[in-house]
């Protein structure tokens, strides 16, 4: 069975105007709409995509999160993934902490292929895909804008600073997905009746064996300095004759 | 006990990437820190005198080895790992290269990593963005034996020059792992200002309308002697190549002079300079949410207005 997981995250959805609590605890995520990590679904996309062409038998969405995650990964069924695992677990997780879990998840799934968001877009930290090939020793390709799957090996082009890059993987490794790479479907109704009868599985971190530790405290959330709202110019002149006043030209 | 900083070189092999002057920067502000640098390359004598000329850098660390000839972070991680004992912290730019290979150094590690740096207020103590720099994060790692970090560089000036580190090679002995091979990077390169570091950028979105358009835009910048950037819908549309990309997902930068040309000013762009000195919006829609952050902003036709200035700055 050839096997591809697929790790998605909950977070607040990426038109939700962010609002940190007033007494500075966290960012107000009561009453606001949740998704899948923009990237993940990408992640989940490419998966699919892969599974359709006949080069993976099966494809599982893994999360690491609250009980409401489970809304999430019933929307990544209704996108095509065949089951769901959650491993169960409120407050705050570390990458490290996810990464662990997936790697239990890794030895009881044996997948050939394990594709992740390069980032989450709520703590935007970009690090549970490298510190998991790291624990795992396995390849790692972040930032992918193509996948192409060879024998027992893969070719990655990657998004960097210089331009593209192209690395070569032996298989299994750790993808983390790049906007490029392609562009998620939209969930018929349908399936998400079909969900609702694929299998979604519930583990617990302890069940796992890995400690919920948290090293980094989250001492205090604030509200960006704001940028003063400028002036208008009419014409091309007028702002060439700014720009030459404040001695930017 | 005070800081022992060790910092990541990024580089191309012979020049080092202005990124790591950054967090020299960002180290530097921990008063007493002992800073060292380390250049992991094919030869890296060249790369190890630039990094030396840094003001604050009291060491530079040079590992040479035919499988450094690419930044690999596969390859990468477990040399530093190996040399990461003794020290507090090990930060890297928060540029492709650093946000690839230190988060593999961090799980090996298996220490805390804190990403985009803006600022370090005690050895234990960091600033950073989240939810895109919608809301800033003060983090504290407080029992880790050693922290991994990712510097936002755009948050930090470039260490002057004028230093006098001691250069050595340091004896790595760990096995590389062969699963992870270089095959080519498609690097463009230009005459022009590298888009990270530039003091001046001018930036295009989907309202140029093509490649082509864009042109209008190379044609300024050349004038200017700025560095060019695009916005996602931009780059998506295929008008730009993906390293031009600015915003949370691209490049964050912090120019004296950012000028937005057709740019709407999504909230994941904005995201990406908004520390800018002085931004410059030109947009045909006088509502478009650019405007909310622009010092100087200006609605019109772009496709009049860019050739017009360019004509009247001669």
């Amino acid at each position: 069975m050839k096997r591809i997981l697929v790790g998605i995250k909950r977070v607040v959805d990426f038109n939700v105007r962010i609002r940190v609590k007033p007494d500075g605890s966290g960012v107000i995520t009561d009453g606001v709409k949740m998704s899948i990590n923009p990237f993940d679904e990408i992640a989940l996309e490419e998966a699919l995509r892969i599974k359709e062409r006949g080069r993976a038998d099966e494809v599982i969405v893994a999360t690491v999160g609250p009980a409401d995650t489970q809304q999430q990964l019933r929307t990544a069924l209704a996108m095509g993934a065949d089951r769901a695992l959650h491993v169960q677990a409120d407050g705050v997780v570390e990458p490290l902490v996810v990464a662990r879990a997936l790697l239990k998840l890794i030895e009881r799934e044996q997948p050939f292929l394990v594709i992740l968001g390069k980032q989450a877009i709520d703590d935007d930290n970009g690090q549970t895909g490298q510190v998991l090939a790291a624990l795992w020793g396995r390849p790692q390709a972040t930032y992918a804008s193509k996948l192409e799957l060879g024998e027992g090996s893969a070719r990655v082009t990657r998004e960097v600073d210089a331009g593209l890059e192209t690395l070569d993987v032996d298989l299994p490794a750790v993808i983390t997905t790049d906007l490029r790479l392609n562009e998620p479907r939209y969930v018929k109704l349908p399936d998400i009746m079909k969900a609702k009868k694929k299998p979604l599985d519930t583990l617990t971190l302890a069940a796992l064996g890995v400690e919920q530790r948290q090293q980094l405290k989250l001492v205090r959330f604030e509200t960006p300095a704001q940028r003063q709202k400028g002036i208008r110019v009419k014409d091309a002149a007028e702002l060439v004759a700014a720009l030459k006043q404040r001695g930017l030209l | 006990m005070s800081a022992r900083i060790l910092i990541v070189a990024e580089h191309d092999g012979s020049k080092l990437n202005p990124a790591t002057a950054k967090c020299v920067s960002c180290a530097g502000a921990l008063a007493g820190a002992e800073i060292t640098v380390v250049v992991c390359a094919l030869e890296a004598a060249a790369v190890a005198a630039q990094a030396a000329r840094l003001a604050g850098v009291s060491r530079v660390l040079t590992v040479e080895n035919p499988a450094n000839a690419h930044p690999l972070a596969a390859v990468l991680a477990p040399q530093l790992a190996a040399l990461a004992g003794g020290f507090t912290h090990v930060l890297g730019p928060s540029t492709t290269f650093g946000k690839d290979l230190m988060a593999r150094l961090a799980g090996l590690l298996e220490a805390p990593q804190v990403s985009d740096i803006m600022a370090i207020e005690s050895p234990t103590r960091f600033r950073r963005p989240i939810y895109a720099g919608n809301a800033i994060l003060s983090v504290e790692a407080s029992g880790a034996a050693v922290v991994v970090g990712t510097v936002r560089i755009a948050s930090f000036e470039t260490a002057p020059s004028g230093g006098t580190a001691t250069i050595e090679k340091a004896a790595v002995n760990v096995a590389l792992p062969t699963h992870t091979r270089f095959v080519s990077v498609s690097a463009a390169r230009t005459d022009r200002p590298d888009l990270q570091t530039a003091a001046r950028v001018v930036s295009g979105g989907r309202a140029l309308g093509s490649a082509e358009g864009f042109k209008i835009l190379f044609s300024l910048a050349d004038k200017l002697g700025a560095a060019v950037g695009a916005s996602r819908a931009a780059v998506d549309a295929g008008y730009a190549p993906n390293e031009m990309q600015v915003g949370q997902t691209g490049k964050i930068i912090a120019p004296e002079l950012y000028v937005a040309i057709g740019i709407s000013g999504a909230i994941q762009h904005l995201t990406g300079i908004k520390d800018a000195r002085t931004i410059v919006a030109i947009n045909k829609d006088g509502e478009a949410p650019i405007f909310e952050v622009a010092d100087l902003g200006l609605v019109g036709d772009l496709f009049q207005i860019v050739p017009e200035i360019e004509r009247l700055i001669g």
